[in-house]
């Protein structure tokens, strides 16, 4: 062999090197990719790229294995004359026919009902598109895979702290001295999080991971707190308590820039109660938040306006106003609510030791009140006071769907956020800091449309398909106060359901309530599998007909670049390109990269051309849009306006003139403007020319406390990412949720929710924070089903993208339930037996693991490893059908709704936001009998490759970039 | 030691387990000069690939008292390394120049005498090819100055999200991984074996706060100020009331 230091790697063939952006997962890094004769060689993380700094994770590593595998899916096909749904049996065709069949349908449905047609996605990264896209149609069915996934933690912050976490905001670790992580996932975020935590650990930071398995970045904490599932709410609750009690609260924070000074209404009798007192009118009255309250000034013992110069809010006591009304601050109103919550109560709940609880609330408190920062950045806030110096409490936090997914999780986050604001942590150095476009108001202005009427035929939809209710009027209801949306999202039964509820759209197409539906499009999200929950009905639900002989669902429409289980269930099949293939943008209108310092954007440039007839999802929309004259892709004429996907990003704006569109960056006609400014012709080259993003830098002055930061507000009200510039006060106490139950109490004149979800609105719309127990609790026996299941998201692999992946599948090749020891032998199986595990709902069988690293009442394992048998590519007896399983199928979407009736079931879900609550499910385990296939159970019938798939019919893969034989 | 030694320094301490060593160098060598990297099996039963690297994952320590530790291994390059003796065909050697030991696939006959001897369980056979492979520092990376300086590195270093892993030279004194090896506790595994792996491992190291029960309580107390700390009713017996020295 040649000495390897002489076989320069650039000079075997011809060499190329492409930058663009990885879609291995959600995170979004910047790659280089290194072609050899026009394969690729290499993928590497970006050194120019804030996001990953050169890194890469095994996901993005492997991308050569997603762009080569037997899974893609290589022409559109239609589902055979004849054959029934879900069997997989498909014909090829062209382009020109998948879109005449769309245009027809979807046209006779726009004219006639555009309710009809639901389009839902998975984790595409282009909701700013796929949402315009329907709202243009005029429908009101259209959700992301947001209300199934971390809803609870988008809403619960915003509706609290103006931001959340993942995009939105995260940890300071650069100055933070403890943190403490509860409930993460380990690929939220992937790579910004692991440099965060590698350079915090290295420092010597402390890191807590409270968490009831011990993996990924809870395996290197320093200390880990196992909890029990679902409880996460009492102990922030009691971590607030023991905070309040001993005085370990940072109090200037809380009474100049949170709400926690401001009183609040207590006449039980008035129809104001648990309002704010108002005073005189607002500055803005548009806002929906204005400044207008009062406080109880320290030293004259009299109630004045809050934040009037010279005067000093009282946090505590009970007071009177001149006309006799009795008023209390809500912090007062916080300190009764966790009066009874010690950490001696946590404990029996969450089964952490009270001294443990009580030794993290000083390990915080204290950290937070003696390590303060200070650093030398003057700022002006917006009541005009200057600031010589930034200062912050170094504790922070990272939370992630450990909280989110359970029927409690928006007052459990509520809580969180309410610890980190205690705490005086909010966008200040070392501890929570926002990312553009945030902070927004409370909530932010969006709204979806509040009648029926505002779906109309041949129209686009009056409002936005998502927004942030504030009040019941901002409800998207009936007359009868009954859901417009087929998901039921910003309904009485789920006000605040921010991000929809696709989890379920299929149960009620198929039911037909609150209405039937004629086509069903899903792009990249596979619902006939680890996308649902309950999935084996789900799988039925689609392919079950009327009496007429018809489908319930009539027509469905499947847009992916591989072999989903989904896919099968098609009538017509769209497939996509890989990421490697096409334009793309991460956009500002969506859910950006932006980091701590400002905003930024970025953009995918082709690195390959689509393989076969694949054909980006982006590209189908445009066309489509254009064939079926929707206003915002025809010219007044109705001719099309967008040659492609392209062009439509560089010269499309949200109004016409509005200088608004998907990208921020090098706007106006030379590229000399940014966030607004006329179309640039040349904008992809100059994102390409900087490594496809675009990162503005903020003035140091306006990188933190931007909630109350003049120059930041009036920065982003210039470039229009805000409409308001009025102080974004930290809720405390959420008067949102007060005017849902005011409405509840029949106390408000506007709109009233129907008799029976009086009380629910009632119980759960609390201005305050309060723990209960996972709803679907009350319907399993804890006697019969003990312990609770969960999964983890594994490193080396997203969602169920990447069993088709021939290296990420041997880290992943199947999966093993987790449980501690104790379980097995009480139950009688041993470490590796195969045994059932069981919920009131449903039942698999697979392998059991013993772990240490395992709060003894859960069980865990590896999300969406299973697959279907024939699927993603793979043979039929590969592990992942064989030894792989999903705990999917013990997960019911719906759980009983008493006050609706036996026959009337409600989603198993948070009542607040619709957030899918299957981290909520209870089940037992026991051995399987030996005679017992030692398999996977449930099983479903095996997939073959579909027309169009070149399979990999080889025993070995030998790939090496050039020669063609991967 | 003074002959220069490559060497890759992995941080126990720091190290998620996420695999972003094991893909990034199956990547880079698989195309590379020690490849290809075949997979068998690759969309079927049981697959089994050459990695050159892996990560193992182990429990240490009984609920709640548990350790979850990611061990990255690969090639340790061992100062005396056991698997180049027994090579019949002299297809197995330590460079010189640099310490890395290295496979000549045109002399490998394939007898896996080498991973008969290494006691790491680090070298990868590779069933089509006949041939022994392993890792190589990317022996094929870090010289080529075709690259930007910065990028000389093995990929499994360049990927490390958590900037677990250093590379350098362990006989230099000065170097970055020699540093961390002393300030660390830095250790070789499996020492008894007198193979003196060349790369090391960083332990576990625990940072703890220790609050005193007096820190707790602070003049400035918010509560103070908001009158909430209880203070004696001007009705209650004093001292000042009873005592007359």
């Amino acid at each position: 062999m040649k000495d390897p230091r002489d076989a320069c790697d650039s000079a075997q063939g011809r060499s190329e090197v492409k930058t663009t952006t990885c879609y291995m997962c959600a995170c979004r890094c910047g790659i280089r990719v290194h072609l050899r004769d026009g394969e690729v060689r290499y993928i590497e993380g970006n050194p120019n790229h804030p996001l990953n700094q050169g890194v890469i994770c095994a996901k993005g590593a492997s991308g050569i294995m997603k762009q080569y595998s037997p899974g893609r899916l290589l022409k559109p096909l239609k589902r055979k004359e004849g054959a029934e749904r879900g069997t997989g049996q498909f014909e090829p065709i062209e382009w020109a026919e998948a879109f005449q069949m769309l245009e027809e349908r979807l046209g006779r449905i726009r004219a006639t009902d555009p309710r009809k047609f639901a389009l839902y996605t998975g984790r595409d990264q282009m909701q700013a598109l796929t949402g315009l896209f329907a709202k243009q149609f005029g429908t009101p069915n259209y959700a992301a895979h947001g209300g199934f996934c971390s809803v609870n933690m988008a809403a619960g912050m915003i509706y609290t702290i103006g931001g959340s976490f993942w995009e939105f905001g995260g940890p300071d670790l650069d100055r933070a001295k403890l943190f403490i992580m509860i409930g993460t996932a380990e690929d939220h975020h992937s790579n910004p999080m692991k440099i965060a935590l590698g350079k915090f650990k290295k420092r010597g930071g402390r890191v807590i991971a409270v968490n009831p398995v011990r993996t990924g970045y809870a395996a290197i904490a320093d200390e880990w707190v196992p909890i029990r599932p679902g409880t996460d709410g009492a102990l922030f609750l009691a971590l607030i308590h023991e905070t309040i009690e001993l005085g370990l609260f940072d109090r200037d924070f809380l009474i100049q820039y949170t709400n926690s000074a401001e009183l609040v209404d207590q006449n039980d009798e008035s129809d104001e109660f648990g309002l704010f007192v108002r005073t005189g009118e607002p500055v803005d009255p548009g806002c929906f938040d204005p400044q207008n309250k009062l406080w109880w000034d320290l030293a004259s013992d009299q109630p004045t306006p809050s934040r009037k110069p010279g005067t000093e809010g009282r946090l505590l006591g009970s007071y009177k106003l001149a006309d006799g009304r009795k008023v209390k601050p809500a912090f007062q109103l916080l300190k009764d609510r966790v009066k009874t919550f010690t950490p001696e109560w946590a404990e029996g709940i969450t089964g952490i030791p009270a001294d443990t609880i009580r030794r993290l609330a000083h390990e915080m408190g204290v950290t937070a009140r003696d390590h303060k920062i200070e650093l030398p950045i003057a700022w002006t806030d917006c009541w005009g006071k200057e600031h010589d110096t930034v200062t912050g409490n170094p504790v922070a936090f990272h939370a992630m769907r450990g909280l989110a997914a359970h029927s409690n999780g928006f007052h459990t986050i509520r809580a969180l956020s309410i610890l980190m604001t205690l705490l005086g942590t909010i966008d200040r150095p070392g501890g929570f800091r926002h990312r553009a476009p945030f902070p927004r108001p409370i909530p932010p202005c969006a709204k979806p449309p509040k009648r029926p009427e505002a779906v109309q035929p041949n129209e686009p939809l009056a409002g936005m398909l998502l927004g942030w209710p504030a009040e019941p009027d901002d409800l998207f209801v009936d007359q009868e106060g009954g859901p417009v949306r087929l998901d039921k999202g910003f309904s009485w039964e789920y006000p605040l359901s921010v991000h929809g509820l696709m989890h379920n759209a299929i149960t009620n197409a198929w039911r037909g309530d609150p209405y039937p539906i004629d086509t069903l499009m899903l792009f990249m999200a596979n619902m006939a599998w680890n996308s649902s929950m309950n999935t084996v009905e789900i799988r039925k639900m689609l392919v079950d007909k009327a009496e007429d002989g018809t489908y319930k669902i009539p027509f469905l429409v499947v847009c992916d670049a591989f072999h989903s289980e989904t896919v099968d269930f098609a009538d017509l099949v769209l497939p996509d390109t890989t990421y490697l293939e096409r334009h793309d943008v991460m956009s500002l209108l969506d859910r950006p990269i932006s980091e701590f310092d400002g905003p930024v954007d970025s953009v995918r440039i082709p690195v390959l051309p689509p393989s076969g007839d694949s054909k980006p999802f982006q590209e189908v929309l445009i066309e489509l849009g254009s064939r079926l004259k929707l206003p915002a892709f025809v010219t007044a004429k109705g001719e099309r306006k967008f040659r492609d996907y392209p062009d439509f990003i560089v010269n499309y704006e949200t109004e016409p003139g509005s200088g608004i569109g998907f990208l921020a960056g090098w706007r106006g006609k030379g590229g000399e403007r940014f966030m607004s400014g006329e179309p640039n012709p040349q904008q992809w080259d100059m994102y390409a020319r900087n490594d496809n993003h675009f990162h503005y830098e903020l003035p140091r002055s306006y990188q933190y406390m931007r909630n109350w930061n003049k120059g930041y507000l009036q920065w982003a009200r210039h470039h229009r990412l805000i409409r308001y510039d009025e102080p974004i006060l930290l809720h405390v106490y959420s008067e949102v949720l007060q005017k849902f139950r005011l409405a509840a109490e029949g106390k408000t004149k506007g709109r009233q929710p129907p008799d029976h979800l009086r009380e629910r609105i009632k119980t759960f719309m609390d201005p305050l924070p309060f723990y209960y127990a996972p709803l679907e609790w009350r319907y399993s026996d804890p006697i019969q089903y003990p312990l609770s299941a969960i999964t983890q998201r594994p490193m080396a692999m997203y969602h169920s993208w990447d069993s088709q992946n021939a290296w990420l599948r041997q880290i992943h090749t199947d999966n093993y339930l987790f449980l501690h020891p104790k379980v097995g032998h009480s139950n009688g199986f041993k470490d590796g037996d195969w045994i059932w595990v069981e919920s009131p709902w449903g039942k698999v069988r697979c392998r059991a693991r013993f772990s240490e690293s395992v709060e003894p009442g859960t069980v865990w394992t590896w999300n969406a490893i299973g697959k279907g048998s024939g699927n993603w590519g793979l043979k039929p007896d590969a592990n992942e059908s064989k030894k792989g399983f999903l705990l999917n199928h013990l997960i019911n979407e719906e759980i009983p709704c008493p006050a609706k009736g036996k026959d009337s079931p409600i989603s198993n879900s948070d009542p607040v936001t619709g957030q899918a609550a299957w981290y909520d499910v209870r089940v037992r385990v026991y051995k399987a009998d030996p005679h017992e296939p030692e398999e996977t159970w449930p099983r479903f019938e095996t997939k073959g490759a579909l027309p169009g798939m070149i399979p990999f019919t080889k025993r070995v893969r030998n790939f090496f970039a050039g020669r063609k034989e991967g | 030691m003074s002959r220069k030694q490559l060497a890759l320094v992995i941080d126990l301490n720091i190290c998620v387990g996420c695999h972003a060593c094991v893909t990034s160098c199956k990547e880079w060598n698989t195309s590379g000069w020690a490849g290809p990297l075949s997979d068998t099996d690759p969309y079927g039963a049981d697959p089994l690939g050459v990695f050159f690297n892996r990560v193992q994952t182990f429990e240490a320590g009984e609920f709640p008292h548990t350790e979850t530790i990611h061990f990255p291994k690969s090639c340790l390059h061992c100062e005396e390394p056991p698997c180049v003796p027994v090579c019949p065909t002299g297809a197995s050697f330590k460079r010189e120049e640099d310490g890395i030991v290295l496979v000549d696939y045109d002399k490998c006959i394939g007898c896996k005498y080498c991973s008969w001897n290494c006691p790491y369980g680090v070298r990868e056979f590779d069933t089509k090819q006949g041939v022994m492979k392993k890792c190589t520092l990317c022996a094929d990376r870090i010289y080529d100055e075709t690259l930007p300086e910065d990028r000389r590195k093995p990929a499994c270093v360049l990927a490390c999200p958590a900037g677990a892993r250093s590379f350098g030279d362990i006989s230099n004194p000065t170097s970055e991984v020699s540093q961390a090896i002393r300030d660390n506790a830095g250790f070789q595994i499996m020492p008894e074996m007198g193979t003196q792996p060349a790369n090391h491992y960083l332990p576990r190291r625990k940072t703890k706060l220790v609050i005193h029960d007096d820190e707790l309580m602070r003049a400035d107390n918010p509560l103070l100020k908001e009158g909430e700390l209880p203070r004696p009713q001007l009705s209650e017996p004093f001292l000042d009331d009873v005592t007359s020295w």
